[in-house]
């Protein structure tokens, strides 16, 4: 029984840690958030020499060959500092999409590299109708000749506009297990990229639009709805991640700031109620951070669980990231509300979190459905 | 991360659960009221019970080997508790002074209490209660008041305890006295053990909400007790409970309960049918089990996480600090849902033959509250936890 991480998981995260206090601050955050593009590439660039884009890239594409946990405790630094940019959308995302469902050809063109930190990928798989069922997908492909045409809107496509590639996620048939994984670069033609307006400017998101866009058979990944579905339960860790980190950092800001501010002669963190709505975080997050441990864990062994749990790490860290970060703002008093105090950057990011790839409700929902009730 | 247990670990847990099979029905105490107050059979049968287990080398597997124990690693102890729970076997009734006192003797104690109390902690031949909590010091305990004067080789106690759970059966009682009232109040306090049968102890009920006697008050007149009985040093009982206490916390409790509550609560709510179908069909109340079976599965796996921890020797941080608050909670909160799920039929109480589950619910959910209070209220852990996990500033 050894329950927890490794002595390199911890030296990963102590790493991680020093690397981003000193090259991810809040000063460089906001650049980014200023940035047009905000796809902080040197920052995705200097990642790449520790080995972090490549880090579930199979060694044989130039990766490091490690595993979701390992992906986990790395998210759960760059979500920790807010890192902005696409990282978890190529590295933890798009690049075990074509880990899991590539043929070598795919892999040899594009992950070497996504490894080396020389482009970005993406997936696209929520529409507008805010559904990740597989039954209510619209994008469509349609077999011609020997490849796909593409055609449908894709929303909500972190960094489409920065991407080199983006994993489609299509229907191919009228059947919901009718689902098909279309790697489709950025510049083909028929491809139309708009950035949208977001809440959280340390993630940008796009629409996209496939105006019959022609891939070949190659272009298709192996694996379909499965396929499909394991990447979802891979974004699920990922996100969930992100929040455990995110939500330490917050609840960090609030406490050391109810240590210096006074009022009524003492600092505001002497007062019971901000004791008390402090160590409330607390206690939801710590055993959440052992769930979402395990969530992972589940990916890389494959149990049975496995689904089960990704979806319940989904549902309670971003409800805890959400719910967290609304009480550390509040904790912060009017400081907190303001533009140019850094605790309104992770609010959003929690709330991005808990949107993107299906609300605690729509998790909940498939806790509940998974466990037979 | 392995969450495989050894092969030794497995066969012992194999070899327990056969041993449970076969012991508990012995012990004559299964399936007993837990609203029952302990008469002096029931207590006789508590006795042999751990008696039994301990033969059975199943009680206090950490203990170093010179006091009775066999220096197990907690992984061996935590197999215990969860089988245990899983089994449904009657608990421990010497627990207080196997998890209390007998760690504080250990730490604290002279080799002559050593040997006079500690094995008779592991039989049950000797049953301790604690006296720590006042009328006047309850969440303030080092309010407390009760005074011990030092009149020759002796002390000369006066005063009164209360909500002391098992009083009206135990042998010794460890207590917590004032022998400095001049003194700051942590720094006045020293650490005795008394005999239950000295004269000059009263030992009046105290009846719970549930209907049931567990706890009790208990009152001081000039109780004599011998200079020896004195643990650790006169004035410095305060920081040999805090020992205690620290150690308490670090006894990971089983998670086994809440998953046996949780799974109870799905049963009930797949039994109960409103508009037409089954509770757990509900939109609303769906939810609702996810979130607490969420919060079972992160417990469980946080405790896993504690017991490699310290199996590894590393230093608990502030993750050991939630495990009251979070687990006492949370089992009320799956007791308060079945109370819900239950809907006009939660008006009933036990032994009401119409009750739905045999009536397990309500003395769980009323029992499961006093979890949340006693040993530190939930306010309490929350202070404890922002103090000395987050170290925000001290309100006083």
């Amino acid at each position: 029984m050894d329950f927890g991480l490794s002595d390199e998981q911890r030296h990963l995260r102590e790493s991680a840690r020093e690397f981003l206090t000193n090259e991810c601050s809040p000063a460089y955050v906001r650049k980014t958030m200023a940035d047009e593009a905000g796809a902080a590439r040197e920052l995705y660039a200097a990642v790449a020499n520790l080995g972090w884009n490549g880090l579930i890239v199979p060694e044989r594409y130039g990766g490091s060959g490690m595993g979701m946990l390992d992906m986990a405790v790395l998210l759960t630094e760059t979500g920790y500092a807010a890192m902005p940019g696409p990282f978890l959308f190529s590295s933890a995302l798009a690049a075990s999409a074509l880990a899991h469902g590539g043929s070598d050809e795919i892999k040899e063109r594009w992950l070497g590299a996504l490894a080396a930190g020389t482009i970005i990928g993406t997936v696209a798989i929520s529409e507008r109708n805010d559904s990740l069922n597989p039954a209510e997908m619209v994008t469509s492909a349609r077999r011609e000749g020997a490849g796909w045409v593409l055609s449908g809107t894709k929303m909500f496509v972190p960094y489409a506009h920065a991407a080199a590639f983006i994993v489609v996620v299509a229907r191919t048939g009228p059947s919901p297990a009718d689902i098909g994984l279309f790697v489709v670069k950025t510049g083909a033609p028929g491809v139309r990229i708009r950035m949208l307006h977001g809440l959280d400017l340390t993630r940008r998101v796009c629409a996209l639009d496939l105006d019959a866009v022609v891939v070949t058979s190659g272009a298709e990944l192996s694996g379909g709805a499965a396929l499909y579905a394991r990447l979802l339960d891979i974004g699920a860790v990922a996100i969930a991640a992100d929040s455990l980190g995110g939500m330490d950092r917050a609840l960090e800001m609030a406490v050391e700031y109810s240590k210096v501010r006074e009022q009524f002669g003492k600092p505001i963190g002497s007062f019971q109620a901000l004791k008390h709505a402090a160590a409330e975080i607390v206690a939801e997050l710590e055993p959440a951070r052992a769930l979402l441990w395990y969530a992972a864990y589940a990916q890389d062994a494959g149990t049975p669980d496995a689904p089960r749990a990704a979806a319940m790490a989904k549902a309670l860290l971003c409800s805890i990231y959400t719910r967290g970060t609304d009480r550390a703002v509040l904790m912060h008093g009017g400081i907190g509300f303001t533009w140019d105090h850094d605790i309104h950057l992770w609010f959003k990011r929690a709330r991005f979190n808990e949107s993107f790839l299906g609300s605690p409700v729509y998790h909940r929902e498939r806790v509940a459905a998974l466990g037979g009730y | 991360m392995d969450l495989e247990f050894r092969p030794e670990e497995e066969q012992f847990r194999k070899k327990l659960r056969q041993w449970l099979e076969e012991n508990v029905p012995l012990s004559g105490l299964r399936g007993a009221d837990p609203n029952a107050t302990r008469d002096k059979a029931a207590i006789e049968k508590a006795r042999a019970w751990q008696r039994r287990l301990y033969d059975g080398g199943y009680v206090a597997l950490a203990w170093p080997k010179k006091y009775g124990g066999q220096e197990l690693d907690p992984v061996r102890q935590s197999i215990v508790n969860e089988e245990m729970v899983r089994a449904r076997a009657p608990g421990l009734v010497g627990g207080m002074g196997i998890s209390m006192l007998g760690p504080t003797l250990i730490s604290w104690g002279s080799d002559e209490q050593k040997r006079r109390y500690l094995p008779k902690i592991l039989t049950a031949e000797e049953i301790w209660c604690q006296g720590y909590s006042e009328p006047g010091a309850g969440s303030d305990l080092a309010a407390l008041r009760t005074r011990a004067e030092i009149v020759g080789d002796e002390f000369v106690i006066n005063g009164q305890k209360v909500w002391t759970s098992g009083a009206h059966y135990a042998d010794m009682m460890f207590c917590l006295v004032r022998t400095d009232p001049e003194a700051p109040k942590h720094r006045g306090i020293s650490y005795v053990l008394v005999d239950m049968r000295s004269p000059g102890i009263t030992v009046r009920p105290l009846i719970q909400m549930t209907g049931a006697h567990n706890f009790n008050e208990v009152f001081f007149d000039n109780v004599r007790v011998p200079r020896e009985n004195l643990v650790g040093k006169l004035n410095e009982g305060w920081l040999v409970a805090n020992a205690t206490l620290f150690h308490e916390r670090n006894m990971l409790g089983s998670t086994t309960t809440s998953q046996q509550s949780m799974a109870r609560l799905i049963a009930l709510a797949r039994s109960v049918h409103r508009n037409g179908r089954p509770l757990t069909a509900d939109p609303v109340f769906r939810q609702r089990l996810v979130d607490l079976e969420m919060r079972v599965e992160a417990m469980k796996y946080h405790m896993l996480r504690q017991l490699t921890d310290q199996v590894r020797g590393r230093n608990p941080g502030i993750e050991a600090m939630i495990n009251k608050l979070a687990g006492t909670e949370l089992n009320h909160d799956i007791a308060t849902a079945a109370m819900e799920a239950m809907g006009d039929c939660a008006m009933l109480a036990r032994g009401e033959e119409e009750a739905m589950d045999r009536a397990f619910w309500p003395y769980e959910w009323m029992f499961s509250l006093g979890l949340m209070i006693g040993g530190g209220t939930s306010h309490i852990q929350k202070n404890i936890i922002a103090e000395r996990g987050l170290k925000m500033p001290k309100s006083r």
